[in-house]
């Protein structure tokens, strides 16, 4: 096609290597041998590890500290917003979209990290 | 019977009648031991997040959460806020590990990290415990309902409960039970939001007055448990049971291997904390309608039936009659759904470690596959059901509480630990499992006897989660360290394909 009309501009390659295994291609073991394979998949758990970490420390921050603050600060229980106490609209309503916001979040995150490791692992075996 | 309870008698019929229906219409699918146990792991992330919303949210949810905020205050928005937390907790830590696993049930789960039939044992114990324990309460919020919407008497609502559950179950197996509970998360949030509508808008039309302060607001507005020190050790209590039980309730874990693949896993919990959210936003607003219509349920220490009896008492006439059918119509929903999958998990283990290993009587073959997991079912059911009759009060949302501690106690640090340290060991999980069991167990059984601790002792047994997960996490840990030898020879391994994506695996 571009052959026909020489006045585009060459189109440049920007995709990776191809992300999904085509069927057939031989595979060494992915254990915690000392293969490559390995040492990636070490590099994948503690990724994955210090992910889970971070959603959880998020968590325990925004939501598991609230007993504290109120144990604290129980004038803040009394505070209204819009006729709501402050609690309840904390704890009734707003950590929902928190919640699955942090899932959402951890979700493409985790996935990132698995293609990047079928990425790495497609590279070194061409 | 007198002619104001038809709507709710013929809305009960309906619920069980068309559970039965999709049950058995999609038991024509339903034909191998694997769509029996897994639904042949084909069940779609949208299908599959229904079906866990509607087996997850039982009557505690949909009854008990409103009651309790009705009388106790801010404080008990931890559950429904613990119960969905925990769904957050386990998607981080488990959801997808625990699918590639492979395994089905949690003892198959433990079997196959640690290579040990003793852990196997251990943990088909506690799986029955945990079932049981949570089985109880939905029995007996099942008689409590039938009881305040129809006048039946008490024994009816468990034994209607537990005979559509084991002929559902039995019939059906996981591939139908799942089309039945999806289409029940979506009956029991119409059952709640449409009353729910038609109320806030007699309110509004009523110029939105206040509630009627009877109730002591200052301890009603904080979201701390009452006493100070020991309030704020209960409410974290309950936080480390529900944040951290969610992923160890059998039914919950089961339901993780009807996904087709890890990635599906994840996106399934993602999906299911949409759910949980979107429904737990009616309890409080029914709350906060309680308080301005129905402190004399309160008051009558009724608050258990109030979302029950809210429409009737803000709509007297066929209007609110109606709307109480369509709430009860839930509410049984709620009762089966929640039942159904927990015999499900139970009858599944019992079926694969009691029923199917006993010789048949006077022949030399054992039950295989499907009519073992029948007659487990059928057990399944009959220990709590009578249970629940002979023993009737044991409290619907205290035992729920409980069931939570005990989950995380146990099954918690079995999952995270094997699915992200090698160096668990089959005597150190053991160990564990026996520790925060009988930790967790001893406390359970202590808060039932009539012989009750008051004080920071009394707390620390009611609530015993917070120093139960440490302990079991800590001997969990210790004993394996001091077990290195024993650490199994695949575990690098089994860890590597927990944590490999489908899309690189061999």
């Amino acid at each position: 096609m571009s052959e026909s009309r020489p006045a585009r501009p060459a189109r440049v390659r920007v995709t990776g290597p191809p992300r999904h295994v085509r069927p057939g291609t031989p595979r060494p073991p992915l254990d915690d041998s000392s293969t490559l394979g390995g040492v990636y998949l070490g590099s994948l758990l503690r990724e994955q590890g210090r992910l889970a970490l971070r959603v959880l420390g998020l968590l325990l921050a925004l939501v598991g500290s609230l007993p504290l603050v109120f144990h604290l600060l129980p004038g803040l229980a009394d505070v209204q917003v819009h006729g709501l106490g402050l609690p309840w609209l904390l704890l009734g309503v707003g950590v929902y979209p928190l919640l699955v916001v942090l899932g959402w979040r951890y979700v493409r995150r985790a996935e990132r990290n698995e293609r990047d490791f079928a990425d790495l692992l497609d590279e070194r075996r061409g | 019977m007198s002619l104001d309870v038809v709507p709710g008698v013929v809305a009960v019929v309906l619920v069980t009648a068309v559970t039965l229906a999709i049950g058995t219409y999609r038991q024509r699918f339903s034909r191998t031991t694997s769509d029996f146990f897994v639904a042949s792991r084909t069940v779609r992330p949208g299908l599959n997040a229904s079906a866990i919303g509607g087996e997850y949210l039982s009557g505690a949810s949909f009854l008990g959460i409103a009651g309790l905020l009705l009388v106790f205050g801010a404080d008990m928005l931890w559950y429904p806020v613990g119960f969905t937390a925990g769904y957050l907790v386990l998607l981080v830590l488990v959801a997808a590990p625990l699918r590639r696993s492979g395994a089905y049930t949690l003892p198959d789960f433990a079997e196959a990290r640690l290579g040990s039939r003793g852990v196997r044992a251990a943990c088909s114990v506690l799986v029955v415990a945990v079932g049981w324990l949570y089985l109880l309460p939905q029995f007996e919020g099942a008689g409590l309902t039938l009881a305040a919407a129809v006048g039946a008497p008490r024994w009816v609502g468990a034994v209607v409960v537990g005979v559509v559950v084991v002929v559902g179950v039995g019939s059906g197996g996981m591939r139908a039970i799942t089309f039945v509970q999806a289409f029940q998360y979506w009956l029991k949030l119409t059952a709640l939001l449409v009353p729910l509508a038609v109320l806030i808008v007699v309110w509004v039309g009523e110029g939105a007055p206040g509630p009627v302060a009877a109730t002591d607001t200052a301890q009603w507005s904080l979201p701390l448990a009452a006493g100070g020190g020991a309030g704020l050790y209960a409410t974290y209590s309950l936080i480390v049971a529900t944040f951290l039980g969610t992923m160890g309730l059998p039914h919950v874990a089961v339901r993780f291997y009807t996904n087709p693949d890890g990635g599906a896993a994840r996106r399934t919990t993602l999906v299911v904390l949409v759910l949980l959210g979107v429904f737990y936003l009616l309890p409080p607003a029914y709350a906060f309608l309680g308080r301005v219509y129905g402190e004399s349920l309160a008051a009558a220490g009724r608050s258990d039936v109030m979302v029950l009896e809210l429409p009737r008492l803000v709509l007297p006439g066929v209007g609110g009659e109606l709307l109480t059918a369509l709430v009860t119509a839930g509410a049984f929903a709620a009762f089966l759904s929640t039942s159904s999958g927990l015999a499900v998990a139970v009858a599944g283990v019992l079926g694969q470690d009691v029923t199917g290993r006993l010789p048949l009587l006077g022949s030399r073959t054992r039950l295989d596959g499907v009519p073992a997991f029948r007659l487990g079912a059928v057990i399944a059911v009959t220990v709590p059901l009578g249970v629940s009759l002979l023993v009737p009060d044991l409290g619907v949302a205290r035992s729920v509480g409980l069931a939570f501690a005990m989950a995380a106690s146990t099954f918690c640090p079995l999952l995270v630990l094997g699915i992200w340290w090698r160096g668990l060991t089959a005597p150190g999980a053991v160990a564990g499992l026996v520790a925060g069991g009988l930790g967790c167990g001893g406390a359970i059984v202590t808060t039932f006897s009539p012989a009750r601790l008051s004080g920071w002792a009394g707390v620390l047994l009611e609530q015993p989660a917070a120093w139960s997960v440490p302990l079991a996490v800590v001997v969990m840990v210790g004993v394996s360290l001091a077990t290195r030898d024993r650490v199994p020879p695949h575990a690098g391994r089994f860890l590597a394909r927990l944590h490999t994506p489908e899309s690189v695996r061999t």
